[in-house]
């Protein structure tokens, strides 16, 4: 499998603006003092060596990660991030070449779904586009999304056929060549994570909740959803402080939460995801060398790779 | 009153120092310090303790704060940002002069 990721903040959009812009460049021209940079390949060595907070950014686009190992399109929510996904199927393939897609919703806020009346592909007759999710209602919250006087587009004006499948939490099922397993998460309004399984890896993608164990044992059952994952994709927008304190039923969790919950699951790489959008990217830098370090402290000996998504990571699982 | 913890605050000891930490503040008016000198390591489920102890604090007029964090605790506390919601003090002396 590879996990391709297009949106990574949480709650809204945060791009860049014109002082974060001019703040990487005077960075980056503060880093380049007494550096040999007379040829553009001494150049690009260079740039690639910055930090992610001075050479690129970790976007602004909400919710939607692609998962490649299927025999079809699979994506992970419809957050701003799938309109960029939507153009690139397009581009690659041309209008006029059907596709296939299946879509796993982890909940129906706005967050995670903004990006659809932006897919393109769905406004592609011969498109096919199923979207799963444990809600009943996931076909009414697409259709006020795209109702009068919120946008001019109506959802029953769309090309492609669109279909809505609802899933059970906690059963898994076989959907084009992947195994998927819906669970059930604290978020207002609930929300659902999933566990996607082939030849011997996993993945999960775990947003949008809130863990309120007083005690962290075995028995927590995200422990066992998470068990032995190849790649864990954790709602870690807060700090832990703030997560127990002022933003406390929120419906969100925290590095440090992420960090105990991966090692106790055997977690191999964990993906801290669904970035508060008030962080700029050397906060979320910051937060990362953070966040590895307290993994060091907790369990030195277990070995656990962290990496803060960007829009535009790609992992190979 | 001063509590001096030992040890790891971690998911086998977080409810015997979640239980000590309640009983302290929960009196009207009453300033609490924790020591943690003696701490070598706090999970968050430790840290909930605190937090829950904070607002009882609050909801009874005392006051809670912590002093002399060892250096992993310390950094336990940047990291998870418990230094903007728990007073931290330097030393004893610091903490009881400002507690009163």
């Amino acid at each position: 499998m590879l996990l391709r990721f297009w949106g990574t903040r949480g709650s809204l959009p945060a791009p860049l603006n014109d002082r974060a812009v001019r703040s990487k460049i005077r960075d980056a021209l503060l880093a380049a003092r007494g550096r040999l940079l007379d040829d553009s390949q001494a150049i690009d060595r260079f740039v690639h060596e910055l930090p992610v907070s001075v050479g690129g950014t970790y976007g602004g686009d909400s919710s939607c990660v692609e998962i490649v190992g299927g025999d079809t399109y699979t994506i992970c929510d419809l957050g701003s991030g799938a309109r960029e996904f939507g153009n690139g199927v397009v581009a690659k393939h041309g209008p006029g070449k059907p596709q296939r897609f299946n879509v796993f919703l982890s909940h129906l806020h706005w967050d995670h779904i903004m990006g659809f009346p932006f897919f393109t592909p769905a406004y592609i007759p011969g498109n096919v586009i199923r979207i799963h999710g444990c809600h009943k209602v996931m076909r009414e919250a697409f259709e006020r999304q795209q109702s009068d006087p919120c946008f001019p587009v109506d959802f029953r004006a769309l090309g492609a056929t669109i279909e809505f499948v609802e899933l059970e939490p906690g059963r898994t099922v076989e959907i084009d060549g992947l195994q998927v397993r819906p669970f059930l998460q604290n978020h207002a309004g609930d929300s659902y994570g999933y566990r996607f399984s082939k030849a011997g890896k996993s993945v999960v993608y775990s947003t949008d909740c809130e863990h309120k164990f007083e005690v962290l044992s075995e028995l927590y059952p995200f422990v066992g959803f998470f068990g032995g994952a190849d790649v864990l994709i954790f709602d870690a927008m807060y700090s832990l402080a703030d997560q127990i304190s002022m933003k406390e039923d929120w419906g969100h969790s925290s590095n440090i939460t992420a960090v105990e919950l991966a090692q106790l699951a055997d977690v191999k790489h964990l993906v801290l995801y669904h970035h508060e959008p008030v962080y700029d990217d050397k906060m979320l830098e910051t937060i990362l060398a953070e966040t590895r370090r307290y993994a060091e402290i907790l369990r030195p000996q277990q070995q656990l790779t962290i990496t803060s998504a960007y829009d535009g990571l790609e992992i190979a699982v | 009153m001063v509590l001096r913890p030992v040890g790891r605050i971690n998911n086998d000891t977080s409810a015997a120092f979640q239980t000590r930490l309640s009983a302290s503040v929960a009196a009207a008016g009453t300033a609490v310090l924790v020591d943690f000198s003696g701490v070598e390591y706090i999970s968050s489920a430790g840290l909930r303790a605190l937090m829950v102890a904070s607002k009882q604090s609050k909801a009874a007029q005392g006051r809670l704060a912590v002093t002399s964090l060892t250096p992993v605790v310390k950094e336990i506390f940047d990291i998870s940002r418990f230094s903007y919601v728990v007073q931290v003090f330097e030393t004893p002396a610091e903490a009881l002069a400002a507690l009163g």
